[in-house]
């Protein structure tokens, strides 16, 4: 099998941008919930949500970018025919995405008249991301066939995303704030997890039925026997946070980090499940990751850039984070 | 409005318009924080940390609204065009990836150290971290430019079953008009970002805001635009010369030389009329077209005649050349007479601060004519000889681009009025009063909302 790259590379670049999908909705996923959770804050707060995403948003965003230019140059034609296909839902992210992106700089450069107005479109633009995120998923999985009963579902799915995004935001600031603010974070995760788990087990229950091909694989024996720990364990996550939540903040700030290790652990679970399901299909049940992929050469070449230069970026984002550890601040990140 | 192609034309070239005013500043921007930044590690001399803060939060703002419309156009290359990807996606995926892992991480990440990491980190990480961003920007602008200048001058590649596929990389990257237009952006960037740091610091010093940092940076704005300009002419002309080489239709539609002929004039003005294919009202210098194209005033240039039928549209590129070397005297004229004047004077007076203010955008309008020539004039190709644009177009129907074309042109008006009227309520408010940068608060994003409040 080694000696045909047309038949390893197509496997390793998808195995590449579902890494960067999930490193994407992980890392995006908490700043945007940060995002969405900023309706519910008061002014001193929202500035130290602000400063609690400020150094790492930029690079969470460019994950995106990683993963979109992926589909792109490694299945060009899946990606018009996704895109395509996703055409409003993608104009909407990206309004989405250009509002939260230019208030973080607006809020606080324009005149303070303008704040209310830049805090409102930072809420907004954050929600809207993550609406459309979840809508998008929820079409794909249908195999992108715009029928009501899809889009209904897709409107769950986008509720999902949008409350496992918040989960995500309080998460983080369970890790990154303390005093008032961390104990009102506990409480929005706990909120946001509720309306996260119902989502996850709707989606759940409903992929296998809405597709015959998915159904077989989950649910044949031996893969049932194979694939129940998958459920289990992100069931037994959703308990154990939930449980947490109701406890935290505990005294020296212990396990501050574990709402958020477990969240993502959620989010590596259903994404795992998801990989699964869909494999070998980019387009589901019309267009394999074989028939779409690029040109042996530029796949290669794209390989070589990957495995040299993504460590790097991994090194440099540690130390940024590295750098910026702790607890965020008030007004100034660093007091 | 009911032509898909042409909506869907209308809505990329409205994306990247609004996408390249932003790099076009941070490019050079970037160079000039990491001058001032080592002016003052060098001399400790506060006024280059006021000129760096305060010229950091002009860079946080248009680095954040580059950043947003640029992912916009990672979707649109699909959506918009989607048999640009499927014809040539084998050479232009690469030069893509390579943008967004060689540069994109780097900016953003060090980016953050940059603006919220100064009392984290040591100095020279801190400096480390400025250069670092400057670099990435200018790394991506050399990748996006490989794949422009590809795209105009392709070369490197071979075709198997009507795909172009990457033969030799090094040729695609190195294409005839790459250097060439690599270097001419480069210094546009430098002039746009020259001309907005003297006009807004003029517009201060107008004010009365007569604080030394802000002498610093109109000086470092006024001597590098004078220093760049001269460099700029020569960069220009010398890819006029490439263009005459490989793409001569372009500088024929340029020139709106309608014969093939010697002893060209160099036309000043005139009303290009593509029906008669001829000009009106036109205003020429004898034999001056031949003279700089061919360096010879009997030297022979192509005309539109040898290209009828398949040449790009004359109008736009006739009036949009005029416009950017009509910005490039201008620019010439006044950072010239600029830099005499503080030479000899050391402070700018009213009539000089008057002009830099009228020219504090004068790279924008450039940068953006001098972009609508050579992309307009690629057409109708939109991968010259390989890909013609209506090839490229999509299925998505035209009453969806419409819908999001007037949401992205009127978040684009906001955003554009609004980045104005902040640079220029930022400038009002100047920089706070200058103290131990240990001590007091570096102006960064976060470090401004107290005096916001």
């Amino acid at each position: 099998m080694f000696d045909d790259p047309a038949l390893w590379l197509p496997f390793v670049f998808a195995g590449l941008m579902g890494f960067s999908i999930l490193v994407y909705v992980i890392l995006d996923g908490y700043d945007l919930g940060v995002g969405i959770l900023f309706a519910f804050a008061d002014d001193a707060e929202q500035n130290r949500m602000i400063s609690s995403i400020g150094p790492f948003w930029d690079a969470n965003e460019t994950w995106l970018v990683l993963a979109v230019g992926l589909l792109l140059v490694a299945f060009p034609v899946a990606h018009g025919m996704i895109l395509g296909a996703l055409y409003l839902p993608v104009a909407l992210l990206l309004l989405g995405l250009i509002m939260r992106g230019v208030a973080f700089e607006f809020r606080i450069k324009a005149h303070a008249k303008w704040k209310a107005t830049w805090n409102w479109t930072f809420f907004a633009g954050s929600l809207l991301s993550a609406l459309s995120q979840g809508f998008m998923l929820g079409l794909y999985v249908l195999g992108l066939e715009a029928s009501w009963a899809n889009i209904a579902f897709a409107c769950l799915s986008a509720v999902c995303v949008a409350a496992g995004y918040a989960l995500l935001g309080g998460a983080w600031l369970i890790f990154k704030t303390d005093g008032a603010l961390q104990k009102k974070a506990a409480n929005w995760a706990r909120v946001a997890l509720v309306a996260t788990g119902i989502g996850f087990a709707a989606i759940s229950l409903a992929t296998p039925f809405a597709s015959p091909r998915i159904f077989e694989k989950w649910f044949a024996w031996p893969q049932i026997a194979l694939l129940s720990p998958l459920p289990l364990a992100a069931g037994a996550c959703f308990l154990g946070l939930f449980v947490l939540l109701g406890r935290l903040p505990l005294k020296d700030d212990r396990y501050a980090w574990a709402p958020f290790a477990t969240a993502a652990g959620i989010f590596i679970a259903a994404f795992a499940g998801l990989a699964y399901s869909f494999y070998p299909y980019v387009v589901p049940d019309q267009l394999t990751i074989y028939e779409a992929a690029s040109a042996p050469e530029s796949l290669m070449i794209m390989l070589y850039g990957a495995l040299l230069v993504v460590p790097v970026i991994a090194a440099y984002s540690a130390l940024s984070y590295w750098i910026f550890r702790g607890k965020a601040a008030g007004d100034l990140y660093d007091h | 409005m009911d032509d898909p192609m042409l909506l869907a034309r209308i809505q990329f070239a409205a994306n990247i318009s609004f996408h390249i005013l932003f790099p076009s500043i941070t490019i050079a921007l970037g160079w000039l924080l990491l001058y001032f930044k080592l002016r003052y590690v060098g001399s400790r001399d506060m006024k280059w940390m006021d000129a760096y803060r305060f010229w950091t939060k002009v860079f946080a703002l248009s680095f954040a609204l580059g950043v947003v419309t640029g992912i916009t156009m990672s979707f649109q290359f699909g959506t918009n065009w989607p048999g640009f990807m499927h014809k040539v996606g084998n050479v232009a995926g690469p030069l893509l990836a390579y943008e967004v892992l060689t540069a994109f991480f780097l900016e953003a990440v060090f980016l953050g150290i940059m603006l919220f990491g100064f009392r984290r980190v040591p100095g020279w990480v801190h400096t480390l971290a400025t250069f670092l961003v400057a670099f990435g920007t200018t790394l991506s602008a050399f990748w996006i430019i490989a794949l422009n200048s590809w795209m105009q001058t392709p070369q490197g590649y071979e075709i198997r079953d009507g795909v172009i596929h990457a033969a030799d990389w090094w040729a695609i990257v190195f294409n005839p008009s790459m250097p060439y237009r690599l270097t001419h952006m480069l210094l546009a960037s430098g002039l746009t970002a020259s001309f907005l740091v003297a006009g807004l610091s003029a517009y201060r010093w107008l004010r009365g805001d007569k604080a030394p940092s802000v002498l610093a940076a109109l000086g470092t704005g006024i001597r590098t635009a004078a220093i760049l300009i001269p460099l700029q002419i020569l960069a220009g002309d010398q890819h006029g010369l490439n263009t005459l080489e490989h793409q001569p239709a372009k500088i024929a539609a340029m020139e709106a030389n309608w014969e093939t002929r010697a002893n060209v004039p160099l036309v000043l003005f005139a009303w290009p009329d593509e029906k008669a294919r001829t000009n009106h009202f036109e205003i020429a210098i004898p034999d001056a077209a031949s003279l700089i194209l061919t360096h010879d005033p009997d030297g022979v240039v192509p005309g539109l005649n040898d290209f009828e039928g398949n040449h790009p549209p004359v109008a736009p590129l006739f009036f949009g050349f005029r416009i950017m070397v009509g910005i490039g005297v201008l620019m010439l004229l006044i950072s010239w007479w600029g830099t005499l004047v503080l030479w000899r004077r050391r402070t700018p007076g009213k009539w000089l601060a008057r002009s830099l203010l009228l020219m504090t955008y004068s790279g924008w309008a450039a940068t953006l004519a001098g972009w609508y020539v050579t992309e307009i004039g690629r057409q109708p190709w939109l991968v010259t000889g390989i890909l013609r644009t209506a090839d490229a177009a999509g299925a998505v129907p035209a009453p969806m681009i419409l819908t999001t074309l007037i949401m992205y042109l009127m978040i684009y008006v906001i955003l554009f009025g609004a980045f104005i009227s902040v640079l220029f309520y930022l400038a009002r408010k100047g920089a706070e009063p200058t103290g131990d940068p240990k001590e007091g608060a570096i102006q960064t994003t976060l470090g401004s909302t107290a005096e916001a409040a």
